[in-house]
């Protein structure tokens, strides 16, 4: 079994209306050092052992977890997860 | 004329589209549940608003792979007028068959109100029973309306004359004021404010009503039968 940890974010090119109000809250807190807030999702799939792993991890991403046209997506592939 | 509504699990703006169409417009409307898998007996197309799957993941993303899909794209393909409101909207850039993607509205609110759009393009078969420029009152409904597209696809849209709605007060965002949008072919329309809630004057608004009135007028036209 492998436990893969997928990341999905906005594009850099592309405003984030949810991070911009956790920034303005955070220095309405007075945390002035926060630069900026990008809000994302975070998946973890359980996955059998399976050929190409990589290769359909890369498709569930692009088909489905990720819209392409606005948001980037990065995984970790762990291995050797108990059940 | 006989409009397909499809119907998704989390649909809930389908019993307004069957309204719109079947006691006002006047058609056959018919439910068509998100797992069947023909449309060929249908003239047109119609995704009503709602939250389809739950928008579990995405607005759409999940409806986006529904069996039906597969024969709303082909019905785009072969050219019939197909309309996809919010929700439908969103299943329609999820499908690919129009450009750019939805985020949250810009204030992070779900809005809930009429609005004023401005007709745009008017030589389009979802909009020739309006005057170019004319200023109507659509509701939104929307959480998730703010439309985005890359600069080369906002040019294009721009150059071919797609966009079809523009918002007077943009309320959510959307680059350019966007409020609908067409494929290149113009037979695929979506559009975040819902027509089909306003198809009456006992709604607020009939202004609605000269949208599905357009279809019905280009269908017709097309179908002349010469006796």
């Amino acid at each position: 079994m492998y436990k893969v940890k997928v990341y999905v974010t906005l594009k850099e090119s592309v405003l984030d209306p949810q991070g911009s109000a956790v920034k303005n809250s955070l220095h309405s807190l007075s945390y002035n050092e926060v630069e900026d807030v990008r809000i994302g999702k975070y998946l973890e799939l359980t996955v059998k052992d399976t050929e190409n792993l990589d290769q359909r991890i890369k498709e569930i991403c692009e088909k489905l977890l990720a819209n392409t046209v606005i948001e980037d997506y990065t995984y970790e592939i762990e291995e050797g997860v108990a059940q | 004329m006989k409009f397909a509504v499809i119907v998704f699990p989390g649909s809930n703006c389908d019993v307004d589209m069957y309204h719109a169409i079947k006691d006002e417009l006047g058609e056959e409307a018919v439910y068509v549940r998100y797992d069947e898998q023909n449309l060929a007996n249908y003239d047109a197309i119609l995704l009503p608003g709602g939250f389809s799957y739950g928008d579990y993941l995405r607005g759409g993303a999940i409806a986006r792979f529904a069996p039906i899909m597969p024969e709303v794209i082909k019905a785009a393909e072969a050219g019939k007028p197909v309309l996809g409101v919010c929700n439908g909207f969103q299943i329609l850039l999820e499908a690919g068959l129009l450009p750019g993607a939805m985020k949250r509205n810009k204030n992070l609110k779900f809005m809930c109100r009429p609005v004023t759009l401005r007709v745009q393009n008017n030589e389009t078969m979802f909009t020739s029973s309006y005057e170019k420029g004319d200023e109507i009152t659509i509701p939104i409904a929307h959480g998730e309306g703010n439309y985005y597209c890359d600069d080369e696809t906002l040019a294009q849209l721009k150059e071919e004359k797609r966009i079809a709605f523009t918002y007077a007060d943009n309320p959510n965002g959307s680059v350019e004021d966007i409020a609908g949008i067409l494929n290149a072919e113009g037979n695929v329309l979506g559009m975040m404010p819902h027509p089909e809630r306003a198809v009456d004057e006992l709604l607020g608004s009939a202004d609605g009503l000269n949208l599905f009135k357009s279809i019905l007028r280009n269908w017709r036209e097309s179908h002349v039968t010469h006796a």
